[in-house]
This record gives C-alpha cells, structure tokens and sequence, in this order.
C-alpha cells in the first residue's frame, strides 16, 4: 500500500493571463510507515503538492494513486480519501472552535457518521497519542497553552484513524521544548503505529533529527529525493535555493578545513559529538 | 541614557466565564523592573506563554500597567497624551507579515505612517526611500507586497516602522513564519539598524541562533525575569534553560556535549570559529 505520484503537473489560473506553473511533472512514490521531511522556501510547492495528496487541489495534468487506486476516477471516494489522508495545516488551532477539547476531537470522526461510543473512544485515543494530559480534556481550547493547543488540533486529524498524516509546520511559533516535545510524539506515532508522516518544515535542524527520507522542492519541482545525509551533501545547492544545512553539518566543514579528518556528511549533534570524540578522548 | 525603563511592572488579565462573570485573574507580568540603554540590542527568550509579548506590548503602549510604571523615553506609557509621541518613539513589528502590510505598493505601505502623522510630503519620500534602502528593500519599491517573499514582507514591516523614525523597534517573533533565507534577511536588516541606524533593538524569538549578537539577553518565566545577562552568560547555563523549555544554539550544545565527555572546551561557546578555535585548530 503506498501513494503514488506520476507525472503530476499543476497550473494555477490555467487559461487567464496570470496562468502560473505550481507544480512541474512530480512523480515519487511514498511507501507504508516512512517519516519524510517536505523542504522547500516559500512558493516552492510544498503545500501545493502536499493539497494534492487528499485531493483539495486537482493535478492539471498526471495520476495519483492511493493504495493502487487512481483518486482521478470518476467513482472514486473522495471523502473517504480524505479521512484517510489526515491534513494539519499551519497553525491549526485557528481551527479550534468546540466548547471543549474533547468535543472539539469528536467533531472529525462525529462526521464519518460513526456511533457514538466509537467516535468518543477514537476521540480518547487521538488525545492520549498526542500526549494531552488529560486533567485539560474538558478545558476550553481557547485557554490552552499554544503547544497545547496545537495538540488538541492534531489529535482531531488523528481521530479519523489516518493512514498518512501530513503536518505542515506543525512546531512554527513553538518555544524549544514545545517543539522538541511535538515532534518527538510525531515520531512515536510514526514507530508504534506504522503510520507514514509527511512533515513540511523550515527547520533544517528538525528535519535532521527525525526524519528518513527527505524531499526538498524547487520551483515546484523535485530537486532532491533523499536520506538527511545524502541531501545535506549537497549543502550548495541547497544555499542557492534559499535553504542550508544544519548549523552542525557546517561545524563538521570548518573542522575539516582546519585538517581534522572528521565525517561532513553529519547532520545531528549525537552524530558529529560521535565523529568529534574520535579524535579527542 | 534608558530609552525603556520598567520599574515594578505587573500586568494582570481578567478572565471571564460566557456570561461575563469573573473566573479568575491571571498574572501574565509579574513585578518585572528592567531598563534597555537606547542603542542596545536586546533579546527577550521565553518559552509560550511566559508573558514576554505582554511585556513587549507595555513598550509601545498598546497595554497599560496595572500595577508600577513603564517610561518609553522618560514619557510614562499611561499618560494618554504621550500615546502617539510613545508609538512613534516605540514601533512593533509583529510575527506574521500579511497582518501588516495594508498598501498596494510597497512604496505606498511605508509612507502611510509617516502620511498619517503629517509628514509634508516630500519628506515623506525621502523617509521611505532612506527606510526602503535600510532594509535592503529599495529597488522593490514598486512592486505589490503579494508579490514578495515573505523575509521581502516583513523587512518591508520594518521599513514601514523605520519611517516613523523610532528610536526603538521592538519586533515580536518576526521570524516565526519564514524560511531559512527570509529569516536571515529579517536578522541581517535588523542588526543593520541597530548597528548603523543606532536603533535601539527589542527582539522576541525562540530561535537562539538569533540573538547570539545581542547587548543583553532577558530570559522569561511565569511572567517574572529568571536570567538577564549577555548572550555568553546565558548560554552558558544549558540547563537552567533547558528547564525554562528553551535552547541553545547547535554548537554551543555541541560544545556542552562534548565537554560532559571530558574534552576540555569552555562554557558558552557561540560561534563556529570560537569552537574551531577551543579545539585547538
């Protein structure tokens, strides 16, 4: 079961003078259970390719398959697709409105038509993967810390039990820890549940630590298709399209340069403190 | 000469149930006294929540105190005759650039301010032509701000602060929405007025790489002060910041690291080329 992309085009205002090509012949395919990093600087695509992914926006011209189904097809649900593939966009907690958290989950799988014991136990159980305490689960969102807050949100996606969960900046405006916090839970969901995450981020950083694959998109194209490792050699490249490498790949390059024969492919601080050791200890 | 001074500053929000009753009050400035000297950089870290945009938003008026006193130039924040002399000696940037941004014309954007004021005209040009080039926006003055990035957007923000001729600008997580590039615009632009504009510079973020150039570091907790102190001071105490849910920049924590392991390198260490150099290389 997997998703893929092929030859996926998008234009914008196709047809009127303002006719703008967002998206230009993308074809990947996105396996079970992998954690991908989407890089990309703003109007690289990123969100509009991810839109595609549950069918909010419409490819021009190209095929998406979802589970070796074309969501093209004329019969094709694509509201079950879209319980299917879960959506956090940015700053979700703009989205919050229920009187309380818990109700405020209950919403998503409430409109799946599910009975009401199950939409409360998924409801339960979205929370308790996001890791919101539950002394909160009755407090209005609106009084809610903003990491917390950006949790309630979460676990409404998840309460539609998701197959693939595509977070779009989920850590943005997040003090250190609450970013930390958030991630490393996505992560969890990811190993216990097997469920494929797709994460859109600014943070070179983040995307290092916790991802397997990253894509990095340039003028709605695919520039690169990689592990962290791979792609952070390319750290040229990357500068010229407006992003870099982790501040730790770069510490790796000015000690090479000065003759320490350290690895400069590094992209975690665990793995360059490793490399460093090597030759201090 | 202090260009903000706060002396016992306590600020205290009411909440209140659906039907207007009062629940309780919560205290998101607490008996907070500081004083930033006019030309400093300075930085305020904080974890969400902290109170530290309460606090920015006594600078430029745009809350009270309930309790002590703010002077913004000598002129205390609470005399309503002194508001409008307070914001133009005050400006505040704000985090997402689409908020702020209300002409056509990038030109027309930051003369509204001074217009508003009643700049003579030609004066008026010569200020957003001179506010344009600070922040490296000028040769886009006739572009429409929709068509900008959003580091383009924000330094326009900014140029349209400048135009007021502040003495100060403070700027609440103006890079909390952008990518990699667009924040190192907005860091650059801002270190430049400090620098050669002589702005003073009031900087609110929750990245640490950031304000490693800062005069002084104040450090927010359950809106009370917990660390003040210069870039150096602060990082130094890994995990003292650590438990205010914040961070260090990646090669101090890099540097700390290795240090527990017993490679003998010095606290607070802020740069690349000064780990270089502790190494011994």
């Amino acid at each position: 079961m997997s998703i893929i992309i092929d030859h996926v085009n998008y234009i914008y205002g196709e047809g009127t003078p303002l006719a703008t090509k967002a998206l230009n012949d993308i074809c990947l395919t996105i396996p079970d259970g992998q954690f991908i990093g989407i890089i990309g600087h703003t109007g690289s695509g990123k969100s509009t390719l991810m839109q595609h992914l549950n069918g909010l926006a419409k490819a021009t011209t190209g095929h998406i398959y979802f589970n070796g189904e074309d969501i093209y097809d004329s019969d094709y649900d694509m509201k079950k697709l879209r319980s299917k593939v879960g959506l956090v966009f940015q700053y979700p907690e703009h989205q919050l409105f229920e009187i309380d958290v818990f109700t405020d989950v209950c919403f998503g799988p409430k409109n799946l038509g599910l009975d009401r014991r199950e939409v409360e136990l998924r409801a339960y159980e979205a929370l308790e993967k996001v890791g919101f305490p539950k002394e909160l689960f009755y407090q209005s969102p609106f009084e809610l810390s903003g990491g917390q807050k950006r949790r309630a949100a979460i676990a409404g996606v998840l309460a539609m039990e998701p197959e693939v969960l595509i977070l779009d900046e989920p850590t943005a405006g997040l003090d250190p820890k609450g970013r930390d916090e958030i991630l490393h839970q996505i992560k969890k969901l990811q190993k216990e549940s097997g469920m494929t995450i797709l994460l859109v981020s600014h943070s070179m950083e983040d995307v290092a630590e916790y991802v397997d694959r990253i894509i990095v998109m340039n003028k709605g194209s695919v520039m690169f298709d990689d592990t962290p490792r791979e792609v952070f050699h390319h750290y040229k490249e990357l500068e010229e399209v407006g992003l870099s490498a982790p501040q730790v790949t770069y510490i790796m390059h000015a000690l090479r340069e000065k003759g320490l024969n350290v690895d400069t492919d590094v992209t975690t601080i665990a793995e360059a403190a490793k490399e460093i050791l090597k030759y201090y200890s | 000469m202090n260009i903000v001074k706060a002396e016992n500053l306590t600020y205290e929000y009411i909440r209140r149930d659906e039907d207007g009753n009062v629940e309780g009050i919560t205290t998101a400035v607490d008996d907070v006294s500081l004083r930033v000297k006019q030309g400093d950089f300075v930085a305020i870290l904080g974890h969400n929540g902290s109170g530290k945009s309460t606090l920015a938003k006594h600078i430029n008026a745009i809350l009270s105190p309930t309790e002590g006193t703010v002077w913004v130039d000598g002129k205390d924040t609470r005399d309503e005759e002194e508001i409008w002399n307070i914001r133009q000696t005050a400006g505040m940037v704000f985090q997402n650039p689409d908020n702020q941004i209300i002409g056509q014309v990038v030109e027309e954007d930051v003369g509204f301010g001074p217009e508003n004021i009643g700049v003579p005209t030609e004066e008026i040009w010569e200020r957003v032509t001179e506010s344009l080039r600070a922040v490296g926006m000028y040769q886009f003055r006739k572009y429409s701000p929709n068509k900008l990035s959003g580091g383009q957007k924000q330094r326009v923000s900014i140029a349209g602060v400048l135009a007021m001729h502040p003495k100060c600008i403070i700027l609440d997580e103006p890079t909390a929405m952008l990518d990699p590039n667009g924040r190192k615009e907005v860091i650059r632009a801002v270190r430049g007025l400090n620098q050669v504009e002589g702005v003073t510079v009031i900087l609110i973020t929750h990245y640490m790489e950031e304000i490693i150039h800062a005069d002084k570091v104040f450090v927010m907790d359950r809106g009370k002060i917990a660390m003040e102190g210069t870039p150096r001071e602060i990082f130094s105490q890994v995990e003292k910041l650590k438990a205010l849910r914040l961070d260090v920049p990646q090669v101090t924590l890099l540097a700390y690291n290795l240090q527990k392991k017993g490679v003998p390198l010095p606290d607070g260490i802020l740069t690349t080329e000064e780990f270089v150099k502790a190494l011994g290389l």
